[in-house]
């Protein structure tokens, strides 16, 4: 079932069209990539999903029903340029932004707590947020996004500011509020993470969408049926069913190429041609990677 | 509770804890009640009686000066160097000198302090002498006192305002020009002290980057008028602090330093010549102004005068990125609050005349100039017409407002002048 479906938004500001006939479905329980250069539209697209503009033309579809203000409760947003108020503290200020999520007193004050908790953060609820690290500030943030249980969690590149260490626990929470039921919008052009967490993708390009479904679904349309071998002597394959693209020395000892097999043939074929004339050290399908997939497909657009 | 109720709670809570506003709080009624009480306090610290040394050389002053509360007099005798060098000391305040005069050219005379003498001393010393003088140029002339007594005349004129039921009533133009001064510079600078407030917080919420997490809960139009009401909230919390604080603070010193009493005795002495029906007379004016209606327009225009111009505030705020780029856009915004400052005397001269009438009309200077009028009285009619005009220019106001706040608290790093906001003004939603 889907959470959350677009269908065919369009939003222009005056001469500028920041979107165009842009549909995405995004299915209930799962890490949603939405991927784009930087003023390709994602921006304005979260917003449209999260009621702060409006569309020109389309319609977005929450749990079923058409998208309202009420609806947004059940969204937890995590803007790009974020911010919290300075001189406010922290556990204040958590209780204001979740009982603006429509959220009662105790339950908010609840909530925050067993957070505090989990993250061991539970010695910041009288601090001031100035008086708090850029990484702290930003765990506070990713509380305030998560704190009232939204269905919807829309990340706008939530690992930046974060260090390595700090990133990857808020790497687990997000996989563990998927595993708890939670869908998650994830906005970034930073590839690696995309590869490791999202189970969908979407990419956007000058206002259009240009590519989207299933992780493995792209990869695999993007596969060229090309092999990666390591072996130490040079080889040479003359039959007609495979094509060498590229091979090259990496050390003293080792090559590696990169091998085509033509329609009609399969990986093992390849092995037992190899066999005779080199001894194998390792043998792996080239799966292309989603920034590969992502750089090829805005730079194409780019020449059109 | 609603997210109005939500958003002006924490806006009215986070700015009555600042310790700016505490200070404000308490320093405010202090100062308030120091402008009461210091005059009198200071006039009573001339309490000890002084003693000064009078050496009379023309002899026309003897024993013409009179001993009172503050100083008394005592004559000597001698030349002026070994006077001198005798006194002041620490028993007598100072030596009074009077070389021989000429009636018609009184020069020479001196008074010898070791401190700067009150100047409640200096005048009771000068008046003494130009009545001394006076009086033999009376007899100069053959007039005694009582001729001179019988050709003064007396005059007051009591103002009576008439109103339309036809009743009769004292009124004081002094009283109602203070009143109305009073309510017009306070609306004044609450309308500016906390308008800015409200800018400041809307700047403070887009260079925090909080804007986008609260507007995804919240309309624009909710944060915007919620800051505005929770902001009036404190500027009202506060002035009643004032009112009731200044009250408190100054009654309280009066009461423990029994300022009061000596106060008043030496109004007393001073009043002297003031008979008691003029004090009558204007007690009677003050307690003729409609002080309900007065303070009813008051809190009416206070308030509206406030939201009208807090929503532009709030405009301004949201399209700028900093404190220092607002300043092209509250140019024309302070321009009619000042105007209506500056046209106050001449309301002040014909409170019904034209400009006084169309000024009080415009919602963008009634709040100001329509305070200065009603302590003398203003048509019911004409009243009921601005306080509308104002209702309707504060929706007005926060109409144009919302719609360019609605844009702007979204903008970064744009050069925004007037083109840009009517750009944002027709933008559809």
């Amino acid at each position: 079932m889907e959470l959350l479906i677009t269908k065919n938004i369009s939003k222009s500001y005056a001469a500028h069209q920041a979107l165009d006939d842009v549909s995405i479905s995004i299915p209930e329980q799962t890490i949603f990539g939405l991927l784009g250069p930087n003023g390709a539209g994602k921006t304005t697209l979260i917003r449209i999903i999260t009621q702060i503009i409006t569309h020109d033309t389309g319609e977005v579809i929450f749990n079923g029903q058409p998208m309202t203000l009420k609806l947004t409760e059940q969204i937890g947003y995590l803007p790009e340029e974020r911010g919290l108020y300075k001189k406010m503290k922290v556990g204040e200020q958590l209780l204001y932004l979740a009982r603006l999520k429509g959220l009662n007193r105790s339950d908010a004050v609840k909530r925050i707590k067993a957070w505090f908790k989990k993250l061991d953060i539970s010695a910041w609820w009288d601090k001031n947020i100035e008086d708090l690290s850029k990484g702290m500030q930003q765990k506070v943030q990713f509380v305030a996004t998560v704190l009232h249980e939204p269905k919807l969690i829309i990340l706008d590149e939530p690992f930046s500011g974060f260090d390595p260490v700090n990133a990857n626990v808020i790497k687990d929470e997000i996989l563990e509020l998927r595993e708890k039921g939670a869908t998650i919008i994830f906005s970034t052009h930073r590839m690696e993470s995309v590869e490791e967490l999202c189970d969908h993708i979407a990419m956007i390009n000058k206002s259009k969408k240009i590519l989207d479904g299933s992780k493995k679904d792209i990869k695999d349309s993007f596969k060229t049926n090309t092999y990666i071998v390591e072996h130490d002597q040079k080889i040479e394959l003359a039959n007609g069913s495979f094509v060498i693209d590229q091979q090259e020395q990496i050390d003293e000892e080792h090559y590696q190429s990169q091998v085509k097999i033509l329609n009609g043939h399969t990986s093992n074929d390849l092995l037992s041609a190899l066999i005779p004339t080199s001894q194998i050290i390792s043998f792996k399908e080239k799966i292309p990677s989603i920034n590969d997939i992502f750089i090829s497909h805005v730079k194409s657009q780019d020449h059109e | 509770m609603n997210k109005i109720g939500l958003i002006i709670s924490r806006e009215y809570l986070t700015r009555v804890r600042k310790k700016s506003f505490i200070i404000m709080t308490i320093i405010g009624p202090l100062l308030f009640a120091a402008l009461i009480i210091l005059p009198t306090w200071l006039a009573s610290q001339d309490g000890e009686q002084k003693v000064i040394e009078v050496l009379d050389e023309s002899g026309a002053f003897q024993d013409k000066f009179q001993d009172t509360e503050s100083v008394s007099f005592r004559y000597i005798t001698g030349d002026l160097e070994s006077a001198k060098e005798r006194v002041p000391n620490e028993t007598t305040f100072g030596l009074l000198y009077i070389p021989v005069i000429e009636v018609d050219d009184p020069t020479g005379i001196s008074l010898y302090t070791l401190s700067n003498p009150s100047i409640v001393i200096v005048k009771t010393i000068k008046r003494t002498i130009e009545n001394e003088l006076e009086e033999i140029k009376l007899t100069r002339s053959g007039i005694d006192k009582e001729t001179l007594a019988s050709l003064k005349s007396d005059i007051s004129v009591d103002t009576i305002s008439l109103s339309t039921s036809g009743e009769e009533k004292a009124s004081s133009s002094g009283a109602a020009s203070v009143a109305g001064y009073l309510g017009s510079f306070l609306i004044y600078f609450f309308i500016f002290y906390y308008g800015a407030q409200i800018m400041r917080g809307v700047i403070e919420e887009k260079t925090n980057r909080i804007l986008e997490v609260i507007i995804s809960s919240v309309r624009p139009m909710q944060l915007m008028l919620g800051k505005i009401i929770g902001v009036a909230a404190v500027g009202l919390t506060q002035f009643v602090l004032w009112v009731m604080l200044t009250f408190a603070i100054s009654s309280l010193v009066a009461s423990v330093f029994g300022i009061e009493a000596s106060a008043s005795a030496q109004m007393g002495t001073q009043a002297q010549d003031v008979p008691m029906g003029e004090i009558d007379n204007i007690m009677s004016s003050l307690t003729s102004l409609n002080f309900p209606v007065i303070i009813g327009v008051f809190l009416f225009y206070f308030l509206g005068g406030y939201l009208m111009y807090g929503a532009l505030f709030a405009a301004v705020g949201s399209a700028v990125d900093s404190d220092a780029d607002s300043q092209q856009f509250m140019f024309p915004i302070t321009i009619p609050l000042i105007f209506s400052i500056v046209v106050l005397g001449a309301v002040l001269k014909d409170p019904d005349g034209s400009l006084a009438f169309w000024m009080s009309m415009i919602p963008l200077t009634s709040p100001v100039v329509m305070m200065m009028r009603t302590p003398f009285g203003v048509p019911e009619w004409q009243l009921a017409l601005s306080m509308l005009l104002l209702i309707g220019g504060f929706l007005f106001t926060s109409w144009v407002a919302g719609r360019i706040y609605r844009v702007g608290i979204l903008m970064h790093g744009t050069k925004v002048n007037y083109k840009t906001l009517a750009k944002w003004f027709v933008l559809k939603n």
